[in-house]
């Protein structure tokens, strides 16, 4: 295999793996501002408890996600040196401000929200837990607005030829409030809301199956519902603007999206289907027109197709693109029917009844992650052949220094490494799972002679 | 233009000194991982793990940060440095992964044997990672073959040359001294007296280590002394690294751990400012040709973008600062273990 793909098979890998974690931080952040702010404000037991369970969870993941992130980072470098040097001016920025304004203030606060229990007030922990939160929005803020720019450039110009030619920013606001960052942003904040209440919900609604830890399950599971409800509806919308974004700025994307040739003519929409590419034609069912009413509220006005593209300049993995959006698709509007009917079951006062609605619910942790993944892969297989859209190709943005039996080496090293982490991820989480949120009594081991951990109501609590 | 001095140069001075705060900060969390396994105790090691545990993520950071500050400011050596050293780069963000999740996989279940495996790989994890992060010092500090597209050309294993293997393990002695002095600081008694001794042997090791790289240095690579032998105002800095290092054993005999640290922390810094000294106005050095060598200002961004990040990093850098400081200060004194505790 060469390098190019190689290269790209371990960017794909590294950061599909990566982004397991990302967005269940950020969503269980959220909810877990959601709990402990209750906790606070009522000071009871139950809240107190579902904060301390998910703190554990969170641990775990936020772990992985910190781990795996930052080979991210390198991998511009050490596997995309022409890229590095092209995009640098303008990349650079913003992930330097991602470090500095994102990441530091969550890993920083992240030592008193795991361990600061009992070292701080309650007001002050739930101010870390805050601080936790805003800063995994933050660092969502700048990746994504960096990757927009990869999709829609903007505040730059051109500088030098060939090898030597880069991007330089002219207008820093016009990089970062690029066309479709905003769009963007929220599509992938929301997206992350839903993995993480999509994951509290499914391991309560495990918990009410077994009938165990119900004073703690059936509470946790109603703030996560409202949360995904909320969210679910509102992917709708910011789903909806971001494919409007996607064929204005990047026609070639929305049509290998849509499996739509013929240029000049009116577009379907697919409920599914399958793409020939060979004989550019995409056959299933579909709504005709469909596509074309989305984007211009008519049934008859032309989209552009990919035969207005040079073959050289369209996406290659046409039919998985067409794919992975429909996933996509599908999930998001199943997700609004499932938590829009454990809404009506929970205005009859029959949400916990259902056996089924609650299996259901343990397997629906997986739709929002399968929905994150597809949606990326789209958006950047839609982008190809460009790393950059309409500036840098794929093929030229390699290292040159590096040659593809290195690649081949760390791709292994890597495929090796995650498969061990995700085998001890799944064990861990369904230990601490099965565990519950049982409130631990204290091993206290008397090692450090100064005596018994600090006077804190809180601490009644566990002690008995 | 600053205070007469150029976004470029400035940043240079940003860029160290993210780099020489990661030293200092990941460097204890890393010192202390390489010498975990001489911790024997079950008791001995969690407190060791949870002396570090609610900040080594937070210093990790500092890597992010330099980093960025690097991708941004000199995109051009960002991308020659980790290009070159691709299969180090590797090793070292391998290293950092494992370092990561052994942390927080050693305590999540009480078997013996599930306990010293995560010992075992933290441990070696860290030895690795601090290895490999001096192996990638001494080859910048040194130069590596560059082509006229400012990439390397030259073979990929040439890295493991014994100016940067001497490095590497030198970087190794000074970490474990470091970490071994930042565990002494957080623990008492008996524990305490052990880390006193490991760190007064590991500052024999750093002195050793040190001096062998000092007279490879001076006897093969003569061009990495040329400044600070031409300006001997800089000999403040080798001066002052060894009057650090010399306050070391001193202050952990008289208990002043704190001033033991911050001695350790000086000669960390003291180290990498002699190296900047050399290598300034280059970011890499071309072996091969000196007119191909990667300089703070062919590698620099543009002055618009200097600009914004000299912003980012004016307004950043206090609040960093600023919570930094409160989650320390927040776990200052010895450590307790307690049911949140790894």
């Amino acid at each position: 295999m060469d390098i190019e793909i190689l290269s790209r098979i371990q960017f794909a890998f590294t950061v599909a793996f990566h982004y397991i974690y990302p967005p269940l931080s950020i969503g269980i952040g959220l909810i877990l501002v959601i709990m402990e702010g209750m906790y606070l404000k009522t000071g009871k037991k139950v809240f107190e408890d579902m904060t301390r369970f998910w703190i554990k969870i969170f641990a775990l993941i936020f772990g992985l996600g910190v781990a795996t992130g930052i080979i991210m980072e390198f991998e511009f470098g050490t596997n995309w040196a022409t890229y590095s040097k092209y995009v640098g001016d303008i990349f650079g920025s913003a992930l330097a401000a991602e470090g500095i304004f994102a990441f530091a203030l969550e890993s920083g606060f992240l030592g008193i929200l795991l361990f600061g229990w009992k070292r701080v007030s309650s007001k002050v922990h739930f101010i870390s837990t805050l601080m936790v939160f805003l800063g995994s929005l933050f660092s969502a803020v700048w990746i994504v607005v960096a990757n927009s720019w990869q999709q829609t450039p903007a505040g730059y110009h051109i500088v030098g030829e060939g090898l030597q030619a880069r991007a330089e920013i002219t207008d820093f606001w016009a990089m970062v409030f690029n066309p479709s960052s905003i769009d963007r942003l929220l599509h992938v904040w929301i997206g992350a809301f839903l993995a993480g209440a999509f994951l509290v919900m499914s391991v309560n609604a495990y918990y009410i199956i077994k009938k165990k830890h119900l004073e703690i399950a059936k509470p946790s599971f109603k703030i996560a519902l409202v949360v995904a409800t909320i969210f679910s509806l509102a992917q709708l919308f910011t789903g909806h603007h971001s494919a409007e974004g996607v064929s204005k700025n990047q026609p070639a994307k929305m049509a290998a999206m849509e499996g739509h040739f013929d240029h000049s003519a009116k577009a379907d929409m697919y409920i599914m289907g399958w793409v020939d590419k060979k004989n550019e034609t995409t056959s299933g069912i579909k709504i005709p027109g469909g596509l074309s009413f989305l984007l211009h509220g008519d049934f008859d006005t032309p989209v552009t197709g990919l035969k207005s593209f040079p073959a050289e300049e369209r996406p290659t993995a046409i039919n998985a693109i067409f794919q992975f959006y429909h996933i996509m698709v599908a999930i998001g509007i199943f997700l609004i029917i499932l938590t829009l009917y454990a809404n009506w079951q929970w205005k009859k006062g029959k949400l916990f009844d259902k056996k089924w609605l609650m299996l259901v619910f343990v397997w629906a942790v997986l739709l929002p992650q399968i929905a994150n993944q597809v949606g990326w892969f789209t958006a950047e297989m839609g982008r190809q052949p460009w790393v950059v859209y309409g500036l840098l190709k794929t093929s030229d943005a390699l290292s040159q220094a590096v040659k593809a039996e290195h690649v081949l080496i760390s791709l292994i090293l890597f495929t090796l490494v995650y498969a061990i982490l995700f085998a001890l991820f799944l064990y861990l989480m369904n230990k601490k799972i099965k565990h519950g949120p049982v409130v631990q009594t204290i091993h206290e081991e008397e090692i450090s002679s100064q005596g018994s951990l600090r006077e804190n109501p809180l601490m009644k609590n566990d002690l008995s | 233009m600053i205070f007469g001095i150029d976004y470029n140069t400035l940043w240079f001075l940003v860029f160290g000194a993210v780099i020489t705060g990661y030293a200092i900060l990941d460097g204890f969390d890393l010192g202390a991982g390489a010498l975990h396994l001489f911790l024997k105790k079950e008791t001995s090691r969690r407190i060791a793990l949870n002396a570090i545990g609610p900040v080594w993520d937070g210093n990790e950071v500092w890597l992010v940060i330099g980093g960025g500050a690097l991708f941004a400011g000199f995109p051009v050596a960002y991308a020659a440095i980790f290009s070159a050293f691709y299969l180090p780069a590797m090793i070292f963000l391998i290293g950092l992964i494992w370092r990561a999740v052994a942390i927080e996989f050693r305590s999540k279940e009480p078997g013996k044997m599930w306990r010293l495996t995560w010992d075992i790989i933290y441990s070696f994890a860290c030895i690795v990672v601090t290895l490999s992060l001096g192996l990638m010092l001494g080859n910048v500090a040194m130069g590596l073959p560059l082509d006229s597209q400012k990439e390397f050309n030259g073979d990929i294993l040439s890295f493991l040359n014994p100016f940067s293997i001497m490095v590497a393990v030198t970087t190794l002695a000074l970490f474990m001294t470091h970490g071994a002095i930042y565990l002494a600081m957080k623990t008492e008694n008996r524990l305490y007296t052990k880390l006193t001794i490991l760190a007064k042997n590991f500052t024999v090791f750093f002195l050793v280590a040190f001096g062998v790289t000092t007279l490879y240095t001076l006897l093969y690579i003569p061009h990495l002394t040329d400044r600070i032998r031409s300006n001997p105002v800089y000999f403040i800095f080798p001066v002052l690294m060894f009057l650090a290092i010399a306050n070391i054993p001193r202050q952990l005999k008289n208990g002043n751990y704190r001033f033991a640290f911050i001695s350790s922390s000086i000669t960390i810094a003291s180290l990498l400012i002699a190296v900047a000294l050399e290598v300034f106005p280059n970011l890499l050095y071309a072996s091969n040709d000196p007119n191909n060598s990667i300089t703070i200002s062919n590698a620099a961004s543009s002055p618009k973008t200097m600009k914004t990040l000299l912003i980012i990093a004016l307004i950043g850098t206090p609040l960093v600062g600023i919570y930094t400081s409160f989650v320390f200060w927040t776990f200052k004194g010895k450590v307790k273990l307690d049911d949140m505790s790894y």
